[in-house]
């Protein structure tokens, strides 16, 4: 690695804090994580009265550690492809093309920030989610460490996916082609109820995708062994979980550089000017 | 104070070049040579291909045919160091709204640390007038204040080649005013060769030493603005009064045609006039007919007036 690359990756990762310090004295921005997320552990709170087929633990308590998985899958794709989208239209990413080594360090820098991000809504999450419901399990070492291998997969597979779908999307209104199969996911990937409760050939479309898996680790890094029980084949199916999210990782990781390169040349400021005209003619 | 010089030639040659968009094509032909330093201004109206040609140059966008030698490098293949050499300034940019000024101006003067001395970030906001505007978000800057941050981070690598796009479009006089002063004020300051695009001549005639007009895919005139408006006024239309009757003749050489006509109108003439058209007016007239779907018309107009 040249020295020169080595100052963008540097100076990308002070973008990063740059990023990281706006995002948190931003009210819009806040809000934006906090509100629904803070109306999901709400509606958690209700189903904790609530048990799946005699299991020790309430529904509440199962879909917390699999909201906190969920988060970060969403945090990772949405974070990506929301931030490559607007910085499409309102010129962010001319600018970074416009200066020597202007593209790395906002990629390194965005990639970085987003990450810090998913890390510190997961940790927040953690940190409601122990007090407020009954019978999980964060006490040993063990757990910590589960937590957290699972929590850098979840990140390392995600942001790339995020990449890649944000650098073939070029216009922030299509950004629902991206939105609404990410939501769907969420119905077919046992986040808000136990995906053995779903027809086979569901189950089987939702262990395609790394949401499940994120679920799935969350759940085994912080729910009773015993919990094991309700999911597919009765347990936490550790290796594979890794392993398909380690396929997502080396896959989308494979295609972004490309996909990125290619963004990057189109980019152009009448590029820019028609995607933003574009946008006004919708709204 | 800029990059010191690394190539001898132009800052800019283009010979013959030609983009097509589909089946239509914008630019067809376009030669240009610029030297290092000073203001030139590529002045022609919208549509004409100006942004086409400066995206061109920048090394944003491809082409279809030609040579171009930006700061002796071919745009296409320009690598970080040349990159870093370049100041863009676009049309209309609203990145990092969220960001405090000195934010965005320390951390961009960072990219440009491994090839070059770039700017601090108090004494170039200083030197575009936002000082008292360092500590606030980017977004809740006016529109003047904003371009002018935009030439600001334009500048902060201290470009041997700055490129103006459209730059005062949607001003109001006294923010366009001000804008035309800092541009004088960068021109002081070292040997920066600028390239700016505008639709408007008056902008052109203040701020450039050289004017290229770009019409119907190539250069149609190149001078100073004097020798323009020259060129522009060659053709005169005189008019007088003789037997009551009102009498009009166009002439190359008015000074010629009128001694000759009062030597022997044994006092006839009377109410003498000589009109020269002016650049703003054969301008004015290209537009309008470049406007109105008439290009190729407008051009050889516009070519017989400044000939």
């Amino acid at each position: 690695m040249s020295t020169n690359t080595l100052h963008e990756y540097r100076t990308g990762w002070k973008r990063a804090l740059i990023e990281t310090k706006v995002s948190l004295t931003s009210i819009g921005d806040l809000m934006g994580f906090i509100m629904p997320t803070g109306i999901a552990i709400v509606v958690l709170l209700f189903m904790q009265n609530a048990d799946f087929e005699g299991a020790p633990v309430s529904l509440g308590s199962m879909n917390m550690p699999s909201l906190i998985g969920m988060n970060v899958v969403f945090g990772g794709i949405m974070g990506m492809v929301g931030a490559l989208a607007m910085d499409r239209t309102n010129g962010t990413l001319l600018r970074a093309k416009s200066m020597p080594g202007g593209m790395t360090g906002y990629l390194v820098g965005h990639l970085a920030s987003t990450a810090m991000f998913i890390g510190a809504s997961a940790v927040a999450l953690l940190a409601v989610g122990l007090p407020l419901f009954d019978g999980l399990s964060f006490a040993t070492p063990d757990r910590w460490m589960t937590f957290l291998a699972v929590l850098v997969m979840g990140v390392v597979a995600t942001l790339p996916i995020g990449a890649v779908l944000g650098a073939i999307l070029d216009n922030p209104r299509n950004m629902g082609l991206v939105m609404l199969p990410v939501m769907g996911l969420v119905a077919v990937s046992g986040i808000f109820y136990p995906i053995t409760a779903l027809p086979g050939w569901l189950q089987g479309v939702g262990q395609v995708f790394p949401m499940y898996w994120m679920g799935l680790g969350m759940r085994h890094a912080l729910l009773p062994d015993s919990m094991a029980a309700v999911e597919i084949g009765g347990e936490w199916r550790t290796v594979t979980m890794f392993a398909v999210l380690a396929v997502w990782a080396v896959v989308s990781m494979a295609l972004a550089p490309r996909l990125l390169r290619r963004m990057s040349r189109r980019e152009s400021g009448s590029a820019v000017a028609a995607r933003r005209a574009d946008m006004q003619r919708d709204w | 104070m800029g990059h010191p010089r690394t190539h001898a030639g132009p800052a800019i040659a283009v010979s013959d070049l030609r983009m097509r968009y589909g089946d239509k094509d914008v630019l067809t032909g376009l030669d240009l040579e610029i030297e290092a330093g000073g203001v030139t201004a590529l002045l022609g109206p919208n549509g004409a291909g100006k942004t086409t040609t400066i995206e061109i140059l920048e090394g944003f966008r491809g082409r279809s045919a030609g040579d171009v030698s930006v700061l002796g490098v071919d745009p296409a293949h320009g690598d970080e160091r040349w990159r870093a050499q370049l100041g863009v300034v676009l049309q209309e940019w609203r990145d990092n709204g969220k960001w405090k000024v000195r934010d965005i101006v320390t951390h961009f003067a960072e990219y440009y640390k491994p090839y070059t001395n770039p700017w601090g970030a108090d004494e170039l906001l200083d030197m575009v007038g936002l000082a008292e505007q360092a500590g606030q978000r980017v977004r809740t800057l006016s529109g003047g204040q904003r371009r002018r941050l935009d030439v600001a981070l334009g500048i902060i690598g201290r470009p041997a080649l700055l490129f103006l796009d459209e730059p005062t479009t949607g001003f109001d006089p006294h923010a366009r005013r001000e804008f035309h002063e800092l541009i004088h004020r960068l021109t002081d300051l070292d040997g920066t060769t600028i390239l700016l695009t505008t639709h408007d001549l008056d902008e052109a005639e203040k701020l450039a030493e050289r004017i290229l007009i770009l019409a119907g895919g190539r250069i149609i005139a190149d001078g100073s603005p004097d020798q323009l408006a020259r060129a522009a006024s060659t053709t005169a239309e005189v008019k007088w009064i003789q037997d009551g009757k009102l009498q009009i003749h166009a002439t190359e050489d008015a000074t010629d045609f009128v001694r000759k006509l009062l030597a022997t109108d044994d006092g006839k003439v009377t109410e003498l006039e000589i009109h020269r058209a002016s650049l703003e007016d054969a301008y004015l007239e290209l537009v309008a007919q470049f406007e109105a779907g008439e290009a190729a018309t407008a051009v050889d107009a516009f070519k017989e007036v400044t000939r």
